[in-house]
């Protein structure tokens, strides 16, 4: 638990900065590394950087700015924009002087703000540009309780004369006359801040109700940094690009807490539109980027490959085969056979050297990516190319950290062992619960939530469902509401299995049923893109997705894949018996403006069940084929009917016993 | 928004009876307007009425048979394109004058040019004041390129840029010239709502932030009567109406010449 308060991290590892607050492994980071770069910014196509002494100063003007303007312990100012050297070091400025900091996510609109603002009683702000201060404005009209607006860039700022308006310059030169005419005012806030304090609240994007603000402690935080820095080895030469959003607790862990433990340099893109320009120019060595990410870098290359010369598409080809049988047992440091590891040094040499250079990934030591499930070919694509990227499992509540994989221990499909310090346990209805230095204090005036999701003794419910597998890695199958039970008391996770399935190019969405059932099944949806340009290098002529949908051979494709997915899951005790027994291909997309799908894509598995209640009813009988009619949108917003005759197919499955048979 | 505190001054540069015929065509007939200190202008009218000859009249490209114009109180009578450049007159064009094969940042360095003092000669050693010169202009084109937030195309050749950027990095280039005087051509031809108001707030920045004067033509409307201070309106060469926007929309021979008139 996060109650008492130490000098964190001072006895985990040598180097490490000193102090139970940020302001003060600011000032201890001065005093050891005061020459050492502590920050950078892009500007004017130059990167900039301030020294851990220089950004002592900057934050010490502007503390006693604040202070001068009028904030005290206690008050909370919003920050809102994109990473920028001001807005963190507004964040140690608040920090000093007990006030606590509430980042915004930039891209919102002043209606999603006002909330979380009016919610967390914010006095002052800073916001970085001239959009940001429109939207302050706007909500400052409805609640008057905003005080002072300060701004970091003045770009079209010049007309805005009211006396609560203030540029960052003028605010730190206000604080510079308060430091002069207060001395000792900052050494003495600085030393009354302790280690139990609130640093931060977090809010929640909130997918569901109203965002909640999660309370952290410096405790929580410094603990937390230390325990990661040294479980993954960090020195104080890393590299590290911040540039998710500063109101998410991944980009204030890494890019805040963990620099200001281990005296890394974080570096500022130039603008939201070069992250990726700049991350090549920087070369990051620890890097954290959502499965999205990784993703749309992957689809680039494969473009470009494409685009390129024969020649070069050839041995593209060739290396990456050998980097995919290979590639990732190297990174693990596990035997390889000499023939390989020469090919693959050559291979290196060729094609994974430049490739990571292009990336950016060329002095890459550690990537993470987290959030949401990467499909496992994305993930070994940059594991064999020699990047070491790995999964963690967390949360704004646990200060990001509840499991993480350690080297050479990667598992796809698992998310790592338990973070140093954290205990993670596995609820009665498979929820996974969790208790470490890094729980949250609470959820700022909202103690029934507080109650509802953190138990008296310190664990927190993180409404996922997983499991701990035979070697201590954690397993998250999917949102616990969503879990159910085969009529034989298996377990049943339909996101689990559907998220299987689409990792196969040719499936587009899956729908999964099975709560309550005697056997699981799925609708399945191809994809039209992959399936078609399969049709196109095979001359299989069609006229629409139905066509291409009923096609005897993409059925037969489909198939494979299903029992794929199904030889899967029977090398799991737990999840043998939800094996796919029957399912059929759809004989339509399914689509948002069907209400199918939600508008970010996500199936309305409720929904679907009873548009197609006739479909499902097919599934649970022995019929092979059913006919359906369903009513359609179609794009320029007339409505149809599409008839079809559907065939249910029989997916193999497999007994736990032969887990290594092939199928058929 | 906060009331727009910006102080229109004296006059900058003054047209006067200006006609100016291609033959037998009388492309300008007359015309006279001034154009003040801070100001934005908009010159409209509908097609052939003589706006572009205008903007080729005040940067020195065409000569005026009749008429005089006066740039900062001072008579001209013939001059070239690269001293009105040189007095602070900077433009863009209404099809696109890029150098294609050339970076956004190597094209916005051309409207250093005039800056640079040193010769060939010294610029191809790349050493010492040339060096030196080559810096402090390379800055001053990167705050262009920050204020326009084109950073993400720095490197790249402008001939792969879709239109509405090269528009911008063609403002770009005028604004390198750190100019008294902007002339732009259709500056929003050819775009879609968004390019329009990106180019909007770029064009009042750089009116407010620089204190530019700015001349512009434009065929939309509703941007014209949003940005300018004033507009002057030209008709078969002739101008027939000058004043703010309000005044000019509720002009009847403006209307007349826009919708035509009937003949009863």
């Amino acid at each position: 638990m996060s109650g008492a308060s130490s000098a964190a991290g001072a006895e985990a590892a040598p180097g490490l900065g000193v102090g139970d607050t940020f302001p003060k492994l600011l000032l201890d980071m001065a005093k050891r590394r005061g020459d050492r770069p502590a920050i950078r910014e892009k500007e004017y196509g130059i990167w900039q950087s301030w020294t851990w002494g220089e950004v002592a100063q900057e934050v010490r003007a502007l503390a006693c700015g604040l202070a001068a303007i009028g904030l005290k312990r206690g008050d909370k100012i919003a920050i809102i924009g994109d990473n920028r050297p001001r807005l963190y070091w507004t964040m140690t400025a608040a920090q000093v002087l007990g006030a606590v900091p509430v980042p915004l996510y930039q891209d919102s609109v002043a209606t999603e703000l006002s909330f979380v603002v009016e919610h967390a009683e914010a006095r002052f702000v800073l916001a970085e540009d001239q959009e940001q201060v429109d939207k302050m404005l706007s909500i400052r009209e409805s609640y008057p309780k905003l005080e002072q607006i300060i701004y970091d860039n003045p770009r079209g700022l010049r007309n805005y004369t009211q006396e609560f308006v203030h540029s960052f310059e003028d605010v730190q030169a206000l604080g510079r006359d308060y430091d002069a005419a207060h001395p000792g005012f900052f050494d003495t806030a600085v030393a009354a801040g302790g280690g139990g304090d609130t640093a931060i609240i977090l809010y929640t994007s909130g997918t569901t109700g109203q965002p909640k603000g999660v309370v952290l402690s410096f405790d929580n935080l410094i603990k937390t940094a230390a325990n990661g820095i040294a479980f993954d080895s960090l020195r104080a030469e890393e590299e590290v690009l911040a540039y998710l959003p500063m109101a998410w607790v991944g980009d204030h862990l890494f890019s805040y807490g963990q620099s200001y433990v281990a005296g890394f340099c974080v570096s500022c893109p130039e603008s939201s539109d070069t992250v990726l320009l700049d991350l090549r120019e920087l070369g990051p060595t620890y890097f954290f980027a959502p499965p999205r990410i990784f993703e749309n870098i992957l689809t680039t290359v494969t473009i470009r490959m494409e685009d390129a010369g024969g020649l070069k598409r050839r041995m593209f080809k060739y290396f990456m085969k050998i980097a995919k049988s290979c590639g990732t047992r190297i990174l693990d440091g596990k035997p390889v056979p000499l023939g390989e590891r020469l090919l693959y040094a050559l291979g290196d040499i060729l094609i994974f050297a430049p490739l990571r250079n292009t990336l950016g990934f060329s002095r890459i030591r550690l990537a993470y990516t987290a959030g949401e499930a990467i499909g496992p070919d994305i993930f070994d694509f940059y594991r064999s190319i020699g990047v070491n990227l790995k999964q963690l499992y967390g949360s704004t509540e646990a200060s990001v950290y509840i499991t993480l994989q350690p080297d050479g221990e990667i598992l796809p499909d698992t998310v790592g062992c338990p973070a140093p310090g954290v205990e993670i346990k596995v609820a009665e209805d498979g929820e996974v619960m969790f208790r470490g230095p890094g729980v949250f204090v609470e959820y700022f005036k909202n103690p029934e939530e507080t109650a509802a999701t953190k138990t008296a003794d310190g664990w927190v419910h993180t409404g996922d469902a997983g499991f701990l597998d035979d070697n201590g890695h954690l397993r998250i199958i999917d949102r616990a509401k969503d879990v159910g039970h085969l009529n034989d008391g298996g377990l049943f996770a339909p996101k689990y299995i559907e998220n299987k399935l689409k990792f196969f190019p040719d499936i587009k969405e899956a729908v999964a049923y099975g709560h309550e059932r005697d056997y699981c099944a799925a609708f399945i949806n191809i994809d039209l893109e992959a399936v078609g340009s399969w049709a196109e290098r095979n001359n299989v002529a069609y006229a629409s997705y139905q066509e291409l949908a009923e096609n005897p051979d993409v059925m037969k494709t489909i198939q494979s894949h299903v029992e794929a997915v199904n030889r899967d899951l029977s090398q799991d005790p737990r999840l043998a018996s939800s094996q796919i027994n029957r399912f059929l291909v759809l004989h339509k997309e399914l689509d948002p403006d069907d209400g199918e799908l939600t508008r970010t894509r996500k199936v309305r598995r409720g929904f679907v069940a009873d548009k197609y209640e006739s479909l499902v009813e097919a599934l649970y009988s022995s019929k092979d084929q059913v006919h359906v009619e369903t009513e359609m949108t179609f794009e320029d917003g007339r409505k149809g009917t599409v008839k079809a005759d559907l065939r249910i197919i029989e997916a193999r499955t497999f007994g736990q016993t032969e887990p290594l048979k092939m199928a058929g | 928004m906060t009331e727009n505190t910006r102080k229109i001054g004296n006059t900058l540069l003054r047209v006067d009876d200006i006609t100016l015929s291609f033959g037998g065509v009388h492309a300008l007939n007359g015309v006279s307007f001034e154009i003040k200190e801070h100001e934005i202008l908009a010159i409209i009218g509908p097609n052939g009425a003589g706006k572009s000859s205008m903007l080729n009249v005040i940067n020195g490209f065409y000569h005026p048979q009749k008429g005089t114009i006066a740039f900062e109180g001072r008579e001209r009578k013939r001059m070239r394109p690269h001293v009105a450049a040189e007095q602070g007159i900077a433009r863009t064009f209404q099809n696109i004058a890029l150098f294609k094969g050339m970076s956004t940042l190597d094209n916005i360095m051309t409207g250093r040019m005039l800056k640079m003092k040193r010769s060939f000669l010294w610029q191809a050693l790349y050493w010492g004041p040339a060096l030196k010169e080559e810096i402090e202009n390379r800055e001053f084109c990167e705050k262009v390129i920050d204020f326009l937030e084109i950073q993400a195309i720095r490197k790249t050749p402008v001939g792969k840029l879709p239109y509405g950027l090269q528009k911008r990095v063609e403002l770009g280039r005028a604004l390198a010239a750190e100019p008294r005087l902007l002339l732009l051509d259709e500056p929003m031809a050819g775009m879609n709502v968004e390019e329009k108001e990106d180019m909007c707030r770029f064009i009042l920045d750089v009116n407010d932030e620089f204190g530019t004067t700015i001349a512009l033509i434009e065929h939309d409307m509703g941007v014209v009567m949003d940005i300018s201070d004033r507009v002057v309106v030209l008709d078969y060469g002739r101008k027939i109406a000058d004043g703010s926007p309000d005044a000019v929309r509720a002009n009847g021979e403006v209307i007349d010449a826009y919708l035509g008139v009937s003949h009863e």
